[in-house]
C-alpha cells in the first residue's frame, strides 16, 4: 500500500527528463526574452543636451514672446522678469506657435491655445504648457533646463535682471 | 499553325525534366486538376475544389484576394523603392526627392506604392465588412476572424511605419502624435515609446527602427499571418456559402425554412 502511493508520487524517468528538458527550453526562452529586451533599449542616446543655452538677456525684448524652434522652448521677458515655457503641446507632442495678434500660444495640430504664462485657454490639451528652470551663467548667458519642470508663477521660476 | 504550338507544349509537358517538376502530369480529368493544386506548393494552401458560385463577384466582390494583390504590389513597389533610400537622417528626405524627381520611374513606383497601401487599407477594412455581414466569421471559421483583426493590425502599422519614411513634416509630426498616443497605455505606455522609437524623441534611431519594422520585420509576419489565413480557409470547409452550409443543407432537406440563431 505504501509502495503504491510512493510510485504515484515518483516520476518515471522519461517523465523526469522531459521536464528536465521543458524546465531548461523555459529558462532559456526567459533569458532570450531578458536579452532580447535590453538588446532593444538603447543604454545610449546621441540626443541633444536638455540644457539649452539662450544667449544675452539683452536680446529679449520687454513684453516678448520668443519661440526657439529647434530647442522647442519659449523665452518670455514679462514684467516680473524672464522665464521659460515647454512648446510642446501638452496634447500629442506638436510644436505651439506664439501668435502675436491674439496674444495665445496656440498649437497647429488640433487647436489648443495656451495663455501667455502656459494656461490652457481651449482645445484637447489635458495640462498647462510646463515651466522650465532658467537661471544665468557665470558669461551672463541665459541657460534653461528643458528636462526640469519649474512651479509656474512661482518667485525662483523667474530669472530679474 | 496554332495547333502546332499547342503540341509543342504537349511534348513539353511529356518531356522528362517537366515531369520532375510537376508531378501531377497532363490532362484535365478532376484528379489530375486536384493534383495541380495540391501538388503546387503555393497552392496547396487552398481547397482544391471550389463551389462554382463562389467564383462569382458577387460571393466575395473578390475583396480578400484584391487585399493579397494589393500587398504584392507593395512587395513589388517597395523592394526597388529601396535600392534609392537611406534611412538616415537628413538623407532620407533628399532620397525621397530624389525618387520623386530624378529617378526615371521613380515617381511612378513610389506612387504606386502609395497608392497600393492606401487601396490594401481600405480593401482590408471592406473584406472585413463583407466578411460580417455575410456572417461568414461564424463557427467554424471564428479563429480566422481573429488571424484577419491580426492581419488588419499589421496592416495598419505597416501603414504607419512607412509614413515616417519620407522624413518631410507631415511624416515627422504624424509620427510624433502617433507615438504620444501609443505612450497612453496605462504603465507600459512611455517604455512602449521609447522602445519604439530607441529614444525620447523621433529622431535618427526612430527612422531606423521604423525602417526594419517596416521592410523586414512587418512584411514576414505578415506572410506568416496570411499563410495561415489561407489555410484556415480550406480547413474551415472552403469559403463561406450560407447555401452550401451543413445547417442549411438538412434544413432544406427536411423541408423547412431555417432560422438563423445567434450563437450563446
Amino acid at each position: 500500500m505504501a509502495d503504491e502511493k510512493q510510485a504515484e508520487q515518483d516520476l518515471s524517468r522519461r517523465q523526469f527528463f522531459v521536464r528536465l528538458g521543458l524546465g531548461s527550453l523555459g529558462i532559456a526562452a526567459a533569458g532570450t526574452a531578458a536579452f532580447a529586451y535590453q538588446y532593444l533599449e538603447p543604454n545610449v542616446l546621441y540626443e541633444p543636451s536638455p540644457v539649452v543655452n539662450a544667449g544675452k538677456p539683452d536680446r529679449y525684448p520687454l513684453d516678448s514672446v520668443t519661440l526657439d524652434v529647434n530647442s522647442a522652448i519659449y523665452i518670455i521677458h514679462s514684467q516680473e522678469g524672464f522665464f521659460s515655457l515647454s512648446a510642446v503641446c501638452t496634447h500629442l507632442g506638436c510644436l505651439t506657435a506664439w501668435n502675436a495678434e491674439l496674444n495665445v500660444i496656440a498649437c497647429p495640430c488640433h487647436g489648443s491655445k495656451f495663455e501667455q504664462n502656459g494656461r490652457k485657454i481651449e482645445g484637447p490639451a489635458p495640462k498647462p504648457l510646463p515651466w522650465k528652470r532658467i537661471w544665468l551663467n557665470d558669461d551672463g548667458d541665459l541657460l534653461i533646463d528643458r528636462s526640469a519642470d519649474v512651479p509656474a508663477l512661482a518667485r525662483d521660476s523667474f530669472v530679474r535682471i | 499553325m496554332a495547333k502546332t504550338v499547342d503540341q509543342h507544349f504537349d511534348d513539353l509537358r511529356q518531356t522528362r525534366v517537366w515531369r520532375s517538376i510537376f508531378r501531377s502530369g497532363t490532362g484535365s480529368s478532376t484528379l489530375k486538376r486536384a493534383l495541380a493544386i495540391q501538388q503546387n506548393v503555393f497552392l496547396h494552401l487552398f481547397s482544391t475544389k471550389v463551389r462554382t458560385r463562389m467564383l462569382s463577384l458577387s460571393a466575395t466582390w473578390y475583396l480578400g484576394t484584391l487585399t493579397l494583390g494589393a500587398f504584392l504590389i507593395l512587395v513589388a513597389t517597395g523592394i526597388p523603392l529601396m535600392l534609392y533610400y537611406h534611412p538616415s537622417v537628413p538623407q532620407a528626405y533628399a532620397d525621397t526627392k530624389d525618387l520623386q524627381f530624378v529617378v526615371s520611374s521613380g515617381m511612378f513606383l513610389r506612387n504606386l506604392h502609395r497608392w497600393s497601401a492606401h487601396a490594401m487599407v481600405l480593401l482590408v477594412f471592406a473584406h472585413m465588412f463583407k466578411v460580417f455581414y455575410r456572417g461568414a466569421y461564424r463557427p467554424p471559421r471564428e479563429f480566422n476572424w481573429v488571424i484577419g483583426v491580426i492581419l488588419l493590425l499589421i496592416t495598419l502599422l505597416l501603414s504607419y511605419t512607412g509614413y515616417l519614411l519620407p522624413w518631410d513634416q507631415l511624416a515627422y509630426w504624424a509620427i510624433t502624435v502617433g507615438s504620444n498616443i501609443a505612450s497612453a497605455v496605462p504603465l507600459v505606455g512611455e517604455k512602449i515609446r521609447f522602445l519604439l522609437l530607441g529614444g525620447h524623441a523621433v529622431n535618427a534611431n526612430a527612422l531606423l527602427r521604423f525602417y526594419v519594422l517596416h521592410c523586414m520585420v512587418l512584411p514576414l509576419v505578415a506572410m506568416f499571418f496570411v499563410a495561415i489565413h489561407f489555410w484556415r480557409i480550406r480547413k474551415d470547409g472552403g469559403l463561406y456559402s450560407h447555401e452550401s452550409e451543413p445547417a442549411t443543407v438538412r434544413a432544406n432537406a427536411a423541408g423547412t425554412q431555417i432560422e438563423l440563431k445567434e450563437e450563446r
